[in-house]
């Protein structure tokens, strides 16, 4: 196992970490940006523009693009989320300069008007259906309400409206501000020959021109509202909470994974105990988000609409018990053995290192291997639990209720 | 790297089934015991699901909570499900840990204590559930289009029925549990960084005295309703649409799979092409190849808003039909190049392994090598396949929507 770096003179870091003994090869183009770098006029456009950067090139069609990725066998895909785009596939190692060749060309997308007006229409569809289904868009509504003006408030997705309303060309002043060499990072995982990426890298990506692509990050101050958004077609009752939390740059990040496993884990933590085994709710959970400049600890319960205050009231007792009483040693010790067991299987595959690989580097300039990750895990002590619950008290908290109830 | 898969079958009926996998530091284990939903009595939808629950709530010299804390320790990842045929569990874990779960696990398939105080909350638990499949349209559509499709009861969803579950007792759960958690018909896998010798003596330690139940037949009837609308208040419509295709043990199978491959395997296959791509009609849009033990189908799904649905379902039904006339041997290329990967990245995770030979093992009686299949995929051709469509085109579609208006099956479609 071997971590590679490299430059190139437009400013385009790759990294990879090269494990000889890998069947497969990840490949991923990280991109830093997302909804929290639009703006109103062009909400929903950093995901619009991940679908449209599979519509093809100066030298390809749309339809190319997806016969290439098929006929190299890869398994390929992309996301979008309020800090990244990311554009990644999986191949056998042989294919390593085809599919680096195919996704450089498509960071470079023609963007055309035609191809732009079809693929509105599936993203309006895609909208419509996250409406249709739990939690029915409150997980927008909780960051908007939480973060108000910050750009952590922004929703990835957009509204159907500002989808619509948005001008192509609008897309493509966007693209030129964010997609500058500066701004991705090349990540590779698995049986990588880096050479030969470096190489392929120079000759797809080399010309690139770079330009300033700043993001702003100030502090979040999180509100602490509620809200209660009423669907009557809904048969159950559901609740987001979003609470402040260590940023990714914070070294309370790891203590706060593991205060999250014994609070909301879903099997085996408090909240399982106190609402999910003895069949108060149907899911209760609570799981810290690491971003930049900001951190985020988010609970999701959903339930039947009658036993909703009920449960806000279990819920809200869990949060009040760790911050007046603690965790025990007991509750630590199995939360590292669960975190470390994920760790280790979920790095097994080239997929699982080239998101750790990507998100380290766009997070913090940093490489760790997995063993980094196990020893952080286990330097933790119930002082660093304490001191997480203490600067950011989970009771302080916004809470979106969404459902058949009219008010919680 | 040549593939080991050891294979062993007790007297009792149980099978081990093993494949190491030496460059992984993880070992993963499925358990399938026949007690799936098709097994349960008329009118007792939903006591699989129970009966599943309960033996968490307690087993061997554990009650509920020790033995999280137990399987937690051993930070093994683990799940649980019901399926038509099967009950299982399966779980992933440092390797070192195997052997520890697998004896916790023996304690849930032979000893669970099925306590009667916690069967109000396992009850509450699979009520929760199965309100939760009402808010999931999507589910929901597919649920009702199995219901319709497949002879009941192989049809049945696994979550119950409400007025079942709110009234199943005791005394229903222990008689689940006796006759469905037996070693005939039981299939523990296990795969990763695994010894074989070892690793059998363990399960003949820990099964070896399991006594056997005989089976019980399962009653079919024929299908009969073949079209419904399920009116939702909702912004989509949601379409499913199946045929009958044929099963993975059919020396044919392949033929069939590259058939549904082409309509579906990739971003470049012709639904998303057609559907999507081409027409932006849709986010999601997708056909797989479903088996069962004795049959097999072919399963469509899309959604997209109501105004646009009919369009949806017209140009769905017309590739299905399409079909047919041939697909091109380009289109088999891709597919087979995509399956070649597939493979070769299943064998970097031990729970993927684990889970595909336990399921070769209730389809075929045997485990298909990484080998075998790829020789498979190699022999076929636009030709073998264009032959197979030949003789069974895709007709006489079972179409299930639900949303707010009913759509209209249109043309030569049956």
């Amino acid at each position: 196992m071997q971590f590679r770096s490299h430059t190139l003179d437009n400013g385009l870091e790759i990294i990879a970490e090269c494990n000889d003994e890998a069947r497969s090869t990840s490949l991923g183009f990280f991109v830093r940006t997302g909804a929290r770098d639009e703006t109103d006029d062009v909400a929903g456009v950093s995901h619009f523009l991940e679908h449209m950067m599979f519509k093809g090139t100066p030298t390809r069609t749309a339809e190319q693009v997806n016969l290439e990725f098929d006929a190299l066998g890869a398994d390929y895909n992309a996301f979008t989320s309020e800090e990244q785009t990311v554009y990644y596939a999986s191949i056998l190692p042989e294919y390593q300069d085809r599919t680096l060749a195919l996704l450089a060309d498509m960071m470079r997308p023609s963007l055309r008007t035609e191809d732009f007006d079809t693929e509105k229409k599936v993203i309006i569809e895609e909208i419509r259906m996250y409406l249709d289904q739990p939690p029915y868009g409150a997980d927008d509504v909780v960051r908007q309400l939480h973060y108000g003006k910050h750009p952590l408030g922004r929703s990835v997705l957009g509204t159907v409206e500002s989808i619509t309303d948005l001008p192509v060309e609008k897309m493509r002043a966007y693209f030129d501000r964010r997609y500058s060499p500066t701004n991705l990072t090349l990540v590779a995982a698995g049986k990588v020959d880096f050479d030969a990426l470096v190489l392929s890298a120079e000759l797809g990506c080399g010309k690139w021109d770079k330009v300033d692509a700043p993001r702003e990050a100030p502090p979040a101050n999180g509100a602490c509202r509620r809200e209660t958004v009423h669907k009557p077609q809904s048969t159950q009752e559901y609740v987001i909470q979003l609470s402040d939390g260590p940023s990714a740059t914070d070294e309370d990040r790891y203590a706060a994974k593991l205060l999250a496993t014994v609070l909301g884990d879903d099997c085996g933590s408090r909240l399982f105990w106190e609402l999910i085994d003895p069949g108060y709710a149907e899911s209760a959970s609570l799981s810290h988000h690491d971003g930049i400049g900001a951190g985020a600890f988010i609970t999701y319960l959903a339930c039947d609409p009658e036993q909703t205050a009920d449960n806000l009231k279990r819920l809200n007792d869990v949060l009040a018990a760790v911050e007046s009483s603690g965790i025990t040693a007991a509750e630590l010790a199995q939360a590292k053995s669960k975190v470390n067991s994920r760790v280790v299987l979920g790095s097994e595959r080239p997929r699982g290192r080239l998101f750790n690989l990507g998100g380290n580097w766009s997070n913090r300039r940093e490489y760790r291997t997995v063993k980094d990750d196990l020893e952080a895990v286990d330097r933790i002590t119930l002082t660093d639990l304490a001191a997480v619950v203490k600067k950011f008290p989970l009771s302080k908290n916004t809470t979106v209720c969404v459902g058949p109830l009219e008010s919680v | 790297m040549k593939q080991e898969i050891y294979t062993h079958t007790f007297p009792n009926g149980l099978t081990l089934l093993a494949e190491p996998m030496r460059s992984l530091e993880s070992a993963a284990f499925t358990l399938r015991v026949p007690g799936g939903c098709v097994h349960e009595p008329e009118g007792r939808g939903g006591l699989s699901v129970m009966t599943v629950e309960m033996t968490l709530r307690g087993c061997g010299e554990r009650d509920s909570r020790q033995f999280v804390e137990a399987l937690d320790t051993l930070g093994v990842q683990r799940g649980d499900s019901v399926a038509d045929a099967l009950a299982g569990y399966s779980g992933a874990t440092l390797a070192a840990n195997l052997i520890p779960a697998l004896g916790i696990y023996a304690d849930v398939l032979r000893r669970a204590q099925l306590p009667e105080d916690e069967l109000d909350s396992a009850r509450m638990v699979a009520l929760q559930e199965l309100a939760g499949i009402e808010d999931e349209p999507g589910q929901r559509a597919m649920q009702e289009l199995r219901k319709l499709h497949y002879p009941h009861p192989w049809g049945r969803r696994s979550q119950g029925e409400r007025a079942a579950l709110e009234s199943i007792s005791l005394a229903e759960v222990q008689a689940h549990y006796q006759h469905c958690f037996r070693p005939n018909g039981t299939v523990i896998s296990v795969a990763g960084k695994i010894d074989w010798p070892q690793i059998r003596d363990e399960v003949e330690r820990l099964f070896g005295d399991w006594k056997k139940v005989p089976d019980a037949p399962i009653v079919e009837t024929p299908r009969s309703e073949r079209r419904r609308h399920v009116p939702h208040d909702s912004n989509q419509t949601h379409i499913a649409v199946a045929y009958d295709s044929i099963p993975y043990k059919d020396p044919d199978y392949f033929q069939a799979w590259g058939a549904v491959g082409v309509l579906s395997g990739g971003m470049s296959a012709r639904l998303f092409t057609e559907v999507r791509e081409k027409r932006g009609l849709c986010y999601t849009v997708s056909a797989s190849q479903a088996t069962l033990k004795e049959r097999g189908s072919v399963l469509c799904y899309s959604s997209t808003s109501a105004e646009r649905a009919q369009e949806t379902l017209d140009v769905l039904l017309g590739e299905l039909v399409r079909l047919a006339a041939g697909i091109e041997s380009h289109e088999l290329d891709r597919l087979k190049a995509r399956i070649k990967s597939g493979l070769i990245m299943q064998q970097e995770s031990s729970m993927s392994r684990s889970s595909s030979i336990a399921r070769d093992w209730y389809l075929l009686d045997r485990v298909r090598t990484m080998d075998e299949i790829e020789s498979a995929v190699d022999a076929l051709s636009a030709d073998s396949i264009n032959a197979y469509l030949k003789r069974n085109p895709p007709r006489d579609f079972t179409v299930v929507t639900l949303g707010p208006q009913p759509l209209e099956v249109r043309g030569a479609v049956s």
